[in-house]
């Protein structure tokens, strides 16, 4: 499954649609480049959003950043403990470290969105 | 995620670079521009950077500061007559801290904070001062203080660019820098009180060490010639990586120097502030003296201010970030964040703020808005972290 994971440019993933949910998070490489996670809020649950909208915040020591929803979809459901265990993120970024869960309006959205590859050359392409 | 993600764009060159911003690069530092200075933000966590420097020492490159030397036989007296703080009576190896300011159209302008020292007299008994000075400052106020240098007696060289400054801060930080020291130079280091300094050397290079600092730690600050940068920087990380020390970028300085309630300038303290409703009336001294600006701040002394400040406890993980608008009991804004990080010694968020002082007594609930959300904090006594007892010795009176 991990290997079919999909990237936003704004370093999100969202896993395959199984049971008509998708799994999103954000990659190893925001949460080395964030460092020092210390806050999180996660969306409502049941909340609609639009591909894009920002659907929550992280902050770090030094800045906030927007979590941004990979595709259009439902919320449907939220990782809870997240904010209390950031750790997590760093620990295990494509699985326990997920965010939120989302029904996709439109799945091929998910197909639209970088593979593997495309995301690694994305981000080898930005300076450390 | 949004832009602090992604990667600054490749430097531009025309940053400047102290001499230790190649072993930055080499050694993991993220390199950002700070006031047109590549400088290193962070090696790997800011957090541990931060507690490192609390519980042992941290290594921070301060070269960019500006350092200026005022010397010749009319240099005391000059200084006297240009800096808010009195100068007269400062001993050979004192620092005290300052502001600069200008006689200017505005009420009060405020062109810097400063350290002034007197260093080591020279061999016929002249004084030889020096300034510390802010990076982002630097070249307006060597402007200023070179506009107003009498015609003759006294000299001013900017030793930015030709030396550089090594903070050493932590409860080890003097221990360190003392035992790299030969001689009888490691007792003197050790015997230095706060805001003292004295001339040694370290890891076999001439260097000037002082008693000082901008994180609320005990600790020293070591300047020397450019080319010793590297070599001392290495000599001094050696010794304090044992002991669990580290290097640190400006981004743990700045949480250091927030728990420490220490204003930096641009934030808190700005070019039109009220030193007094800033509490730095200790930098300013106006009895039976003469300076440029002096008018203007006796009329903020004699004045009520609209806004002074204080600390803010978020009791939070979220926390305020400057420019973050402060909410009074009616929710009408009654100030503005000006300073605001987790705080990593404290375990949750705190700011400074200016605030309207109805509202500045300790215990005062008010709300922040930070984005979409308010947050609750309550009014507290600066600084939110003192150091445990022991330690360096206080300040000389005076």
């Amino acid at each position: 499954m991990l290997k079919d994971v999909r990237f936003a440019k704004s370093h999100e993933w969202i896993s395959p649609v199984a049971g008509g949910v998708a799994t999103v998070g954000i990659s190893a490489y925001a949460v080395e480049a964030l460092t020092d996670l210390v806050f999180m809020q996660l969306p409502a649950v049941g909340r609609k959003v639009k591909a894009g909208e920002s659907i929550g915040e992280i902050e770090s020591v030094k800045a906030v950043s927007d979590l941004y929803a990979p595709v259009s979809g439902e919320i449907v459901e939220v990782n809870s403990t997240l904010p209390d265990h950031l750790e997590t993120l760093g620990q295990d970024p494509l699985g326990a470290g997920w965010i939120v869960k989302i029904r996709p309006d439109d799945p091929a959205e998910i197909d639209a969105l970088l593979d593997r590859a495309a995301y690694e050359a994305l981000i080898g392409s930005q300076p450390h | 995620m949004s832009d602090s993600v992604t990667p600054p764009l490749p430097r531009p060159t025309s940053l400047r670079e102290t001499p230790l911003c190649q072993w930055h690069a080499a050694h993991g530092g993220r390199m950002v521009d700070f006031a047109g200075w590549n400088m290193p933000v962070q090696y790997a966590s800011i957090v541990d950077e931060h507690l490192a420097t609390r519980s042992s020492v941290g290594l921070f490159d301060v070269s960019h500061m500006g350092r200026l030397s005022v010397t010749g036989p009319g240099a005391l007296d000059w200084l006297e007559s240009m800096l808010t703080r009195k100068v007269a009576g400062i001993v050979p190896g004192q620092f005290r801290y300052t502001l600069v300011t200008a006689d200017a159209p505005a009420p009060v302008v405020i062109l810097d904070d400063a350290l002034v020292s007197r260093d080591s007299d020279a061999a016929d008994g002249t004084p030889r001062m020096g300034l510390v000075i802010n990076a982002g400052n630097r070249e307006r106020v060597v402007a200023w203080l070179r506009s107003r240098l009498p015609a003759t007696g006294v000299e001013l060289v900017d030793h930015t660019l030709d030396t550089a400054m090594i903070a050493v801060q932590g409860p080890k930080g003097v221990d360190i820098v003392a035992g790299l020291s030969s001689g009888g130079d490691g007792t003197r280091i050790r015997a230095l009180g706060n805001y003292r300094g004295t001339t040694a050397t370290v890891a076999g290079h001439a260097a000037a060490v002082s008693r000082t600092g901008y994180t609320g730690e005990d600790g020293v600050e070591v300047t020397v010639a450019a080319a010793d940068a590297v070599a001392v920087w290495e000599a001094i990380l050696a010794a304090a990586l044992p002991l669990g020390g580290r290097a640190c970028g400006l981004g743990a300085r700045d949480t250091l120097r927030l728990e420490a309630g220490m204003p930096l300038y641009g934030h808190e303290l700005r070019a039109d502030s009220d030193p007094f409703a800033l509490g730095l009336a200790l930098a300013v001294n106006l009895e039976g003296r003469t300076f440029p600006g002096r008018g203007a701040l006796a009329v903020l002394k004699a004045g009520q201010p609209e806004r002074v400040r204080i600390g803010l406890d978020l009791g939070s993980k979220r926390s305020a970030r400057e420019g973050n608008p402060v909410l009074g009991g009616a929710g009408g804004e009654i100030g503005v964040v000006t300073s605001g990080s987790f705080a990593p010694t404290i375990g949750h968020a705190v700011a400074m703020a200016l605030v309207d002082p109805a509202f500045a007594s300790e215990g005062t609930v008010v709300e922040i808005a930070i984005r979409d959300a308010r947050q609750q904090a309550r009014v507290v006594g600066l600084p939110f972290y003192c150091r445990p007892p022991g330690g360096g010795k206080p300040p000389a009176a005076g």
